[in-house]
């Protein structure tokens, strides 16, 4: 009899065992909710899978009755919006303070106690100073994302750029390079894929962001409209919002990693 | 005039002595092989050739002016691992000085002049043998073929110096041979003034002219730091018997026991 340990499932097994807890929570949300609706049909805690349908069907295949526009799809149009502007520009930022900090001593010397220090805000402190600076539209509401998710990939990818070996920066000199095509040569092109992690890993952060400022103040988008909802315990319009924002949320980190893989295979061969 | 001269060159960290008193010239075209016990200096002379360690008192010349402290291209690099940068293929690995030399602004090459410098870069990994492996990362290739890469790769900026540091520490004793061979080959042909530093004694022996034997000839067990290593043995190769080969090997022994 093999230890324990040594013990490794099969393929199907792998998938059966990753797919139980998933069923097992269905079954546990629909015995649950099966109890309390008999129990008083008009609960609105854990509504049925027929009452989120209706709901997805109003608000996903339905015109609003007020504004005429697809309710659901609006909101993951605004949302997906303020994320990519606002995980677009602190990428850039964060590439290139990253590599200036990460390559060039002084700039490291000059910027990196401001970088640190920045960080340690918390960005939900200063929400009221955004909403009050930049006012109640979309720029504060992106701001939060840039102000939360910056200064993290900045400080990573200068750490990824010093762990560049110093054989390879000595190599480039050795083969003529000056600063500047080290940076364009080596440093950037061995920055991206890190740059990739790096984003993937502060999307979570950057949703977080997006629907706290979401909440406070906007008039569509997907954080917006669950805690408008919320007013009227509509579970039955959370629910299904929670999980397409999760949906949503594992499709860009997927799509990240397989660009990541087509674009970067000698980083993923040699890691 | 000696590419490299030596005029009593010491490097020390701290109260640390890595290297005294070393006099010594080079003449273009040697090809001088440093062994000795881990810890005796070897390397540290290597970066200091390099440019990324400068010494502490005394001179270093190159061509008759002190070295530069910092890597250029007159002294071409093969480490024993990290040469080659992986995220180029071998291909654009070796078209890489060209392409920084001929294109200051973009170091990148495209259209007409990118083929001419692809024909070049070709003909470089034909002579070391990776004309197969022309399209593939750094990491699809074996040890072996890396560190031909990584002397392909130094050998198309023709530095006037080439410095190995341990380049075929990590290989099989077969492959081995061949990168001797190889190296040999590279080194008539493009007349290269070669530095390798190694580990092992008997490669030292018969690869290039000249023999340096980096080592202590003052140990004081209860201080390993407070003298630095010399050059014991400067042996033309050829000249040398077994006798010596075992003589030196005992001494390299004694040394690295002492400082363990």
């Amino acid at each position: 009899m093999k230890k324990l340990i040594n013990r490794q499932p099969g393929r199907v097994a792998t998938w059966a065992l990753g797919l139980l807890p998933f069923a097992l929570l269905l079954v546990v949300y629909l015995l649950a909710s099966d109890a309390r609706l008999e129990a008083n049909p008009n609960d609105k805690l854990l509504p049925a899978f027929s009452a989120m349908g209706d709901a997805i069907q109003r608000m996903a295949f339905e015109p609003s009755k007020r504004s005429g526009e697809y309710l659901l799809w609006a909101d993951t149009l605004a949302s997906l919006t303020r994320l990519a502007i606002g995980v677009g520009i602190s990428a850039l930022m964060g590439l290139v303070f990253g590599i200036v900090t990460g390559t060039l001593p002084y700039a490291r010397a000059g910027l990196s106690p401001l970088i640190t220090g920045l960080s340690l805000v918390p960005p939900m402190a200063i929400l009221p100073i955004l909403f009050i600076l930049f006012g109640l539209g979309e720029l504060a509401k992106v701001m939060l994302i840039i102000i939360g998710i910056t200064p993290f990939l900045i400080r990573d990818l200068q750490q990824r750029a010093r762990e560049i070996p110093a054989e390879q920066v000595i190599k480039m000199q050795t083969l003529g390079a000056n600063t500047w095509q080290i940076i364009l040569r080596l440093v950037w092109p061995q920055i991206m894929p890190r740059l990739i992690s790096a984003v993937r890993l502060s999307l979570g952060s950057a949703w977080l962001f997006l629907i706290a400022a979401e909440a406070i103040a906007a008039t569509e988008g997907l954080g917006y409209r669950i805690f408008l909802v919320r007013r009227y315990l509509s579970m039955d319009v959370i629910l299904p919002y929670v999980l397409w924002i999760t949906l949503l949320a594992f499709a860009i980190d997927f799509l990240l990693a397989r660009y990541s893989r087509w674009r970067y295979p000698w980083f993923h061969g040699s890691h | 005039m000696a590419i490299i001269e030596m005029n009593n060159l010491w490097k020390e960290y701290g109260d640390q002595v890595v290297l005294e008193r070393l006099n010594a010239e080079v003449q273009e075209g040697e090809f001088v092989t440093l062994v000795g016990a881990s810890g005796c200096g070897k390397t540290t002379f290597l970066k200091m050739l390099l440019g990324t360690e400068s010494p502490t008192r005394g001179e270093l010349l190159l061509d008759g002016a002190p070295i530069p402290d910092q890597p250029d291209e007159t002294r071409g690099i093969v480490f024993q691992r990290y040469s080659v940068l992986p995220h180029l293929s071998a291909l654009e690995n070796v078209m890489l000085a060209d392409e920084l030399h001929r294109h200051k602004l973009i170091g990148r090459a495209f259209g007409g002049k990118r083929k001419a410098l692809k024909d070049a870069a070709m003909a470089m990994l034909e002579s070391v043998g990776l004309t197969q492996a022309a399209g593939k990362f750094p990491h699809e290739l074996s040890g072996g073929m890396q560190q031909r890469l990584a002397i392909a790769q130094a050998l198309m900026k023709r530095p006037r110096i080439l410095l190995l540091d341990e380049p075929f520490g990590a290989l099989d004793p077969g492959i081995r041979r061949d990168m001797h061979h190889l190296v040999l080959d590279l080194w008539r042909e493009q007349g290269l003034t070669i530095f390798m530093v190694t580990h092992d004694l008997a490669e030292g022996f018969y690869l290039g002219t000249r023999l340096w034997v980096f080592d202590k000839t003052r140990l004081d067990p209860q201080a390993p730091g407070a003298y630095g290593a010399r050059i014991t043995y400067d042996l033309p190769v050829g000249d040398c018997d077994k006798g010596t080969l075992t003589a030196i090997q005992e001494q390299a022994d004694a040394t690295a026991r002492t400082m363990a």
